[in-house]
């Protein structure tokens, strides 16, 4: 990963025409006396030596074509996904991850929710692994609640990908009832076998539907994401 | 020419005017600029001397009507800029974009001002989507056109499923891409309405008074910027064909005077404005809405006492053979004009680049007070800028409409229907206008900028700020039926409903923003309407000191000669110091002890109970004794900024025991209570009760968990026998509406102060029982009712679903 100078742990966000969590990525962050967030402007070719990369949820260029489309032939992204094939740490957040499976750096892709409607609720997701920076403050099996927010969350992949996700243990986060069931009723778009988040087989690219973000406070929302991005934080601060 | 005025909803004698002052035959242009401007959407004509009626100052605003958004101050160095708008006829015609283009329009409106939307709620009516339970609810058109349109009926639920479903779809697909949440609202589902939705969509934003824009243009020399989307021929006319004039069976044809959203650009265009706000690169700023450029152009230069000129040849155009009178009046969305000094120019030019926005320079400010218009150096049209935007006034003599009663009904000429209560109660429960509204917010994002403390579906949304630690208060209200039954008394209602929801939340009422959704003005009922309603509003505005900071007004608003329902909505603002310190209506904990606060007697004419089981809508609704309600809410805020309550829920729609289920279900925990203490609905049924309480047997719904059949939502009972003579009336005292009535619970320890509080402040505080156990328990004169909180949760949580034939 890259050398972090500094004390602090730099999140870069980057910002797309049509994101919409960028300020409230910068706003969880800062309750994190550790993190030192800042944004990146899609045009933009320097990614100004980021710990972390955040891109965040939103429309970026109005999921116009199909989401995360456009976004992914931003001037930016070819810093990104040179900065995380070095082992730069990537976050996808909603349409992040969408972005992140467009520009195949992740595997699979999205359908629309089964339903065909936008869906907006606090959900509960199983912890599949700990053993990435992403989650090594969590335990396997832990259900955290964190909430979904999309039209277009509904996570697929060919068969053989499936298999190679399923071999190098790629999924991060499921969807799961309170008790930590994977169950079809508790899956919110249909994704197949209840995914809600993955990595790459490196383990450095993380993208989930879910809103980590907005459950970093007690008093709104709750607190189910903070672990994630301690994770992070304690990750970059100590190394793995 | 003759012809194309009256086709343009023009009357003669407005056309003569128009010749007076222009001194000669109107151009083309500038008949469709007059036709514009001069209509009842972009004029005001018929409301304009009403609307004077209604208080608009107060210690905190810092902007009345007349801007594109009302501003209050709210502390910190910050300010609250509001507004609510309809956007009625375009969703009738074409819902998803309707609905969506209202959003963007309402949005617009708030950044226009400098302020960030940091959320949006909205208001909506549609016909019914599903069958009473009680045969022949329909309701007949009134001959004098002034209210309950019964033509409408005859297209059935699915077009009025449809409308619901698309428009819900729209509002959310417009503001989710927006990232402005959706945060609370209000849906009734009525006959009245099936020819014509309503579709009213209100945004709040935050600005710093530093940063307020104003429209006034100034500077002579200034550049005129249009920037955003390109123009089109979208949305021509619409303010004059679709918001001026009734709906017919040309409802197909209209059509193309809808417009089509573009989110994607509106978020580049809010961020692009607030960021050139912050630098204070603006002299004026507008949105482009109904009449597009005409009205923004000349408002602008009437309100800033000067001239301005447009080059209709300059403007970026989607279509390259548009005449200069279309790109004059094209609604093509997504637009803004702003006044820049050539100094700012370069800046501004260069922003819009950065965000790949288009931005020229389509005109400049002179010192002539006319707007011009210049096509590749030609004039088109030259008019006085504040004739424009000063539309001929006229009201139409007033007449009480037939279908009004003066005098309540005598519920004993309605029997108790054959029905047990707990039937009652979870129909009431599952009705479409009363079951949970989850299915609607849930296609919402309702989260994003990560300030919403209480979620949609409470009284009121409660919102933080940031900033401050403060807490915004917000929600919409206006129930069509009372505001038909009685005008006066439905506006005055609306208002105090609406603060006495903030007010559950803690927070205190700081200013108001309405939606007039009427018929057609030239109609005198309607006119009797309109000036009753606003004179209701303004009335209880000035008893709880709250301002009227801005506000929309929509008539015309009938299919086939039948008005809708007169309908008022009343968005309300609250502020709380601390955010933190609020009020939700769910019981909390067993033992609570539970409060009914006032002591109104419950009626049934207006209610939903009256609707649903009598198939009627008649007589007359109680009125509102303001001075009881101004003390009660005070009391309600003390008592949840000192920690006293542990719930406070507003008793509205359904009565009190569809309150007191909703209190059960929001905690996921039921009650025991006993309502003898509640004052008895009216002198006749309090007199047969006596009598008639002992020999009426009391039905009693089984205790165990019942999971009902989707069509019969109830625990199978057996029916009620219809007493012959007058009986107790539990059904009056349960299902019964009233207003100034709020249900609470507090924690017994408490109970003794708060009820000393009660009793200082001379607020009517009776016990009905205590939280406790996992059913709605009711021992109500001679009967008891038990409803599991199982049932009651299947029938509120699956009844909007079910009513769509979803599940």
């Amino acid at each position: 990963m890259t050398e972090s100078t500094s004390k602090k742990v730099r999140f870069g966000i980057v910002v797309f025409p049509g994101s919409n969590c960028e300020y409230d990525a910068k706003h969880a962050l800062s309750t994190f006396p550790e993190a030192d967030p800042y944004y990146l402007w899609h045009k933009d070719d320097d990614l100004r030596s980021p710990d972390v990369v955040i891109l965040p949820g939103g429309f970026s260029y109005g999921d116009y074509l199909r989401t995360g489309a456009i976004a992914r032939f931003s001037p930016l992204m070819g810093a990104v996904s040179a900065f995380a094939e070095t082992g730069g740490l990537v976050l996808g957040i909603c349409n992040g991850f969408q972005i992140l499976t467009e520009a195949h750096m992740l595997h699979g892709a999205m359908l629309r929710n089964r339903g065909l409607r936008f869906i907006c609720h606090s959900q509960h997701l199983r912890v599949e692994r700990t053993d990435t920076p992403f989650t090594s403050d969590m335990r396997v099996g832990a259900v955290i609640q964190v909430p979904v927010n999309h039209n277009e969350g509904a996570w697929t992949a060919g068969s053989e990908s499936l298999q190679q996700i399923e071999d190098q243990r790629l999924v991060v986060f499921r969807y799961c009832d309170a008790d930590g069931r994977i169950t079809d009723a508790a899956n919110p778009n249909g994704a197949i076998d209840n995914v809600a988040g993955i990595v790459n087989e490196r383990g450095n690219v993380l993208g989930m539907m879910p809103h980590p973000e907005r459950v970093c406070e007690s008093a709104v929302g709750g607190t189910g994401g903070r672990r994630l991005f301690g994770s992070l934080i304690h990750h970059v601060l100590e190394g793995p | 020419m003759t012809e194309l005025y009256a086709e343009l909803g023009l009357t003669s004698g407005e056309y003569a005017r128009i010749k007076e002052i222009q001194g000669r035959e109107p151009t083309h242009v500038e008949l469709a600029v007059y036709s514009l401007m001069w209509s009842e959407h972009c004029g005001y004509k018929h409301s304009r001397p009403f609307l004077r009626r209604l208080p608009s100052h107060g210690a905190r605003v810092l902007q009345g009507p007349g801007e594109n958004a009302g501003i209050v101050d709210i502390g910190g160095g910050l300010a609250v800029a509001m507004k609510i708008e309809s956007h009625n006829h375009p969703s009738a015609v074409e819902p998803y974009q309707g609905a969506a283009t209202g959003v963007g329009g309402i949005l617009r409106d708030i950044f226009a001002m400098g302020a960030r939307p940091i959320c949006s709620l909205d208001s909506l009516r549609f016909g019914e989507i599903a069958p009473l339970p009680r045969a022949g609810a329909a309701q007949s058109g009134q001959e004098d056109g002034s209210g309950a349109a019964s033509a409408g009926a005859d297209a059935g639920f699915d077009r009025q499923r449809y409308l619901f479903e698309n428009v819900v779809a729209g509002i959310g697909g417009y503001g989710n891409c927006m990232g402005i949440p959706t945060v609370a609202g209000e849906v009734y589902f009525e006959d009245a309405y099936s020819g014509n939705c309503l579709v009213n969509a209100m945004t709040v934003g935050l600005v710093r008074p530093e940063n307020i824009v104003r429209s006034a243009a100034a500077g002579v020399g200034n550049h005129v910027v249009l920037f955003g989307s390109k123009t089109g021929r979208d949305g021509i006319g619409g303010a004059s064909v679709l918001a001026s004039q009734e709906f017919d069976e040309t409802l197909e044809e209209k059509r193309p005077s809808v417009q089509v959203g573009d989110p994607f650009t509106e978020k580049k265009l809010l961020e692009v404005c607030l960021e050139l706000l912050r630098e204070g690169r603006f002299v004026a700023l507008q949105d482009l809405g109904a009449a597009g450029i005409t009205s923004s152009a000349s408002e602008m230069a009437a309100k800033g006492g000067v001239g301005i000129d447009i080059h209709t040849d300059r403007v970026p155009l989607r279509e390259q053979d548009m005449a200069p009178w279309e790109i004059m009046i094209s609604e093509s969305q997504e637009r803004m004009l702003a006044v820049v000094t050539p100094a700012e120019w370069p800046e501004v030019k260069a922003a819009c680049d950065r965000w790949d926005l288009d931005c020229t320079i389509v005109g400049e400010v002179t010192d002539t007070e006319r707007l011009r218009v210049y096509h590749r150096g030609e004039l088109q049209g030259d008019m006085p800028a504040v004739e424009l935007a000063d539309a001929p006034t006229c009201v139409v003599d007033a007449a009480r409409p037939v279908h009004e009663a003066d005098e309540p009904l005598d519920p004993a000429s309605y029997p108790p229907p054959e029905a047990t209560l707990s039937e009652i109660l979870l129909d009431l429960v599952g009705s479409p206008n009363i079951a949970s509204r989850r299915w609607i917010w849930e296609q919402y994002d309702h989260q994003v900028q990560l300030n919403t403390v209480v979620l949609p579906g409470a009284d009121a949304a409660l919102l933080r700020v940031k900033e401050t630690g403060a807490g915004l208060a917000v929600c919409t209200d206006g129930n069509g039926r009372h505001t038909y039954l009685d005008p006066y008394r439905g506006g005055k209602a609306a208002v105090a409903e609406a603060a006495r929801n903030v007010s559950c939340v803690g927070a205190e009422p700081i200013a108001v923003t309405n939606c007039l959704n009427f018929g057609n003005p030239e109609k005198g009922p309607i006119s009797y309407q309109l000036s009753r309603a606003i004179e209701g509003m303004a009335e209880a505005c000035e008893a709880f000191g709250v301002p009227v900071i801005s506000g929309n007004v929509s008539l015309y608003n009938e299919s086939f000669g039948q008005a809708i329902y007169p309908t008022v909505v009343v968005g309300m603002l609250g502020l709380s110091e601390d955010f933190a310190v609020h009020c939700t209506s769910g019981f909390k904990t067993e033992g609570d002890v539970i409060v009914l606060l006032g002591d109104a007697t419950p009626g049934l004419d207006g209610s939903e109970y009256q609707k649903r089981w009598y198939g009627a809508v008649e007589g007359r609704i109680p009125e509102v004794d303001l001075e009881a309600e101004v003390v009660l809410q005070g009391v309600l805020r003390r008592a949840v900024n000192d920690g006293m309550l542990r719930s406070a829920h507003d008793c509205s729609d359904g009565g009190l025991a569809v309150t007191l289920a909703e209190s059960c279900l929001a905690g996921g925990v039921g009650a025991r209570l006993e309502f003898d203490g509640v004052s008895a609905p009216t002198a006749a049924a309090v007199a047969s009760a006596a009598s008639a309480a002992s020999d009426t047997p009391a039905p009693t719904a089984p205790d165990t968990p019942a999971t009902p059949a989707p069509d019969t939502p109830a625990p199978t009972a057996p029916a009620t026998p219809t007493p012959t003579a007058p009986a107790a009336r539990s059904d009056l005292t349960l299902f019964g509406e009233a207003p100034t009535r709020v249900v609470v619970s507090v924690a017994p320890e408490t109970a003794t102060a708060f009820r000393k509080l009660c009793a200082g402040a001379g607020v009517p505080a009776t016990d009905l029982g205590m939280v406790a156990g996992d059913a709605l328990r009711m021992r109500v004169g001679g009967d008891e009712v038990t409803v599991p909180l199982a049932a009651l949760r299947e029938a509120h949580e699956t009844g909007l679903p079910r009513a769509l034939g979803i599940v």
